[in-house]
């Protein structure tokens, strides 16, 4: 047996460890570098909504009017496809190539793991969003808001539609055991109500059950809160399923898709595909 | 006080009992093998020990905490290289070990750590470009850049080339001369001869032999093989007194390609988890 050396190795540690929240935006910076660096995050979750509006747009619109309601469900689904689907994946490959079991093995607490997440999903969804308003504004004449309360509401809509749909996202990321399913497992219900939600059809265009199923899901909220925003003006309203942009309802049910979101994370979390 | 104390350690998947009842003491500073075959429990009882892994008995501390109940400051403490991970393929090798040595309170300088793996001359090349064991030392890196007192080392070495071993076993030792406590399995004997200063084999979940590697299973006090060429081809015999039988034999006339061996830790390892 080796003498013990009380050396600088095993001398007993009195720094105080980092703080949950600078830990966070940390992993958020490294985060968004790797997102960056992969040249299939570009093409796909950043630029496929911009692609889709181009393609879609083309085809399908005709007067400035249905190009601002185009336009605002399009950065609905954008939002969907980076936190529900994106972040979804990327857990998902964060256990298989052993980012999870090495940061278990790491006092970085959790909560800052999921900051860093939320912090990348917030930032490429920003970018998608831009890049498909530039598109809506050179290729279909789209008129962005002038007024603040518009923005301000932009701006709610868009955090809680990023943090409930990354929560979701995570916590669906357990059923799947591979980058592989994962694509099938979050692409379903991504295609689904993208339908359902009033992305590609118009809900009121939608029989009462599938409208009713779509409701359920945050993805028609987002998509609302973003047609009220890029709407002409209000009398578009009428277009809604209700008839009313319902903003406080739109509140009330990211709101409540972010709590079972949270617990849903709580209760389905694994750092690895094989512990337990 | 033991940096590692386990009693009765039992871990079962379904109907098979991976970990039957292993006790261990690993002393601070001690540089200790888990040798055993693929299925033997070693790494269900590393991630025991490392807190990845839920037990169903026994007790078990790690530097005086239990832990499935530790928390950051426990982990702190910790170095656990991973096995077989191809996470931050895309970060350079500066930016992973910078970012990692954020998580401690008090990390080692990461230029000195990268100095110390020898991958100074690849410290802007992407984790994804290395070779495998370029890759390897990458993750040394990562589990000691935290100052550990306790480095968890699972089959570090699979798949290594010679000579990327022996720089390896380098690495491993200049930990240990600053007194870090190693923790190592492996299914290569001649690491665990190399490395360690006590070894354990594992087999079926249960510890059956412990020691030295030199006088592990009994291994200095077994029977000598002596070895030499006669008229009739290779002679054999096995004898607690190979000088007295040399003596004898030799009274005959010279003995050709005369040998003497004592059981390798090969052969008493082989013998062990049979």
């Amino acid at each position: 047996m080796t003498t013990p050396v009380l050396s600088e190795a095993a001398t007993s540690k009195t720094a105080a460890l980092p703080s949950t929240l600078s830990l966070g935006l940390s992993r958020g910076a490294t985060e968004l570098r790797e997102f960056f660096r992969q040249k299939e995050n570009l093409i796909f979750t950043i630029s496929l909504p911009a692609l889709l509006m181009l393609l879609l747009g083309t085809v399908y619109v005709k007067e400035v009017a249905a190009a601002q309601m185009f336009a605002a469900s399009m950065i609905g689904a954008g939002i969907i496809s980076t936190s529900f689907v994106g972040l979804g994946m990327s857990v998902v490959a964060d256990r298989e190539d052993g980012t999870l079991k090495r940061l278990r093995g790491t006092p970085m607490p959790f909560a800052s793991y999921f900051l860093g997440k939320i912090i990348l999903v917030f930032v490429s969804s920003l970018f998608e969003a831009v890049l498909l308003l530039a598109v809506g504004v050179l290729r279909f004449d789209l008129e962005l808001p002038t007024s603040a309360e518009k923005w301000l509401t932009f701006a709610w809509v868009f955090t809680l539609g990023v943090v409930a749909c990354s929560l979701i996202g995570v916590a669906l990321s357990a059923i799947a055991k591979s980058t592989r399913n994962a694509a099938g497992v979050l692409n379903l219900p991504y295609i689904v109500l993208q339908f359902l939600s009033g992305v590609f059809i118009m809900q009121s265009a939608l029989p009462e059950s599938l409208r009713t199923v779509g409701s359920f899901f945050p993805l028609k909220w987002v998509c609302q809160g973003f047609r009220s925003v890029f709407a002409l003006n209000d009398d578009y309203a009428v277009m809604e399923a209700a008839g009313s942009w319902e903003l406080g309802k739109i509140a009330l049910v990211l709101g409540a898709w972010t709590i079972v979101g949270l617990v849903l994370v709580g209760r389905t979390f694994r750092w690895s595909n094989t512990s337990r | 006080m033991n940096a590692i104390r386990v009693r009765g350690l039992r871990k079962a998947y379904k109907d098979h009992q991976a970990v039957a009842g292993v006790d261990l003491d690993v002393a601070r500073g001690e540089v200790f093998a888990v040798l055993g075959p693929n299925g033997a429990g070693k790494t269900t009882s590393v991630e025991i020990l490392e807190g990845h892994r839920d037990r169903d008995g026994g007790e078990v501390s790690v530097l005086g905490v239990d832990p499935a109940k530790a928390g950051r400051e426990w982990r702190s403490k910790l170095g656990i290289v991973l096995q077989s991970a191809t996470d931050a393929a895309t970060l350079t090798v500066r930016e992973a070990v910078h970012h990692y040595a954020k998580y401690y309170g008090d990390p080692r300088d990461p230029e000195e750590v990268i100095d110390l793996v020898g991958l100074t001359e690849k410290a802007k090349s992407r984790a994804g470009t290395l070779s495998g064991g370029q890759r390897r030392r990458l993750d040394v890196a990562l589990g000691i850049i935290g100052r550990p007192e306790l480095v968890f080392l699972d089959e570090p070495t699979t798949g290594f080339d010679p000579e990327a071993r022996r720089q390896f076993w380098g690495l491993i030792k200049l930990l240990a001369a600053e007194g870090t406590t190693i923790l190592l399995t492996t299914h290569y004997l001649d690491e665990a001869e190399a490395l360690a200063d006590r070894v354990a084999v594992l087999a079926g979940g249960r510890i059956v032999a412990e020691g030295t590697p030199q006088t592990l299973g009994g291994r200095a006090h077994a029977d000598a093989t002596v070895r030499w060429m006669s008229d009739r081809g290779y002679q054999e015999i096995r004898t607690s007194e190979p000088t007295k039988a040399i003596a004898d034999l030799s009274r005959h006339g010279e003995l050709a390609e005369l040998t003497v061996t004592r059981p390798s830790l090969e052969d008493v390892y082989l013998e062990l988890i049979k």
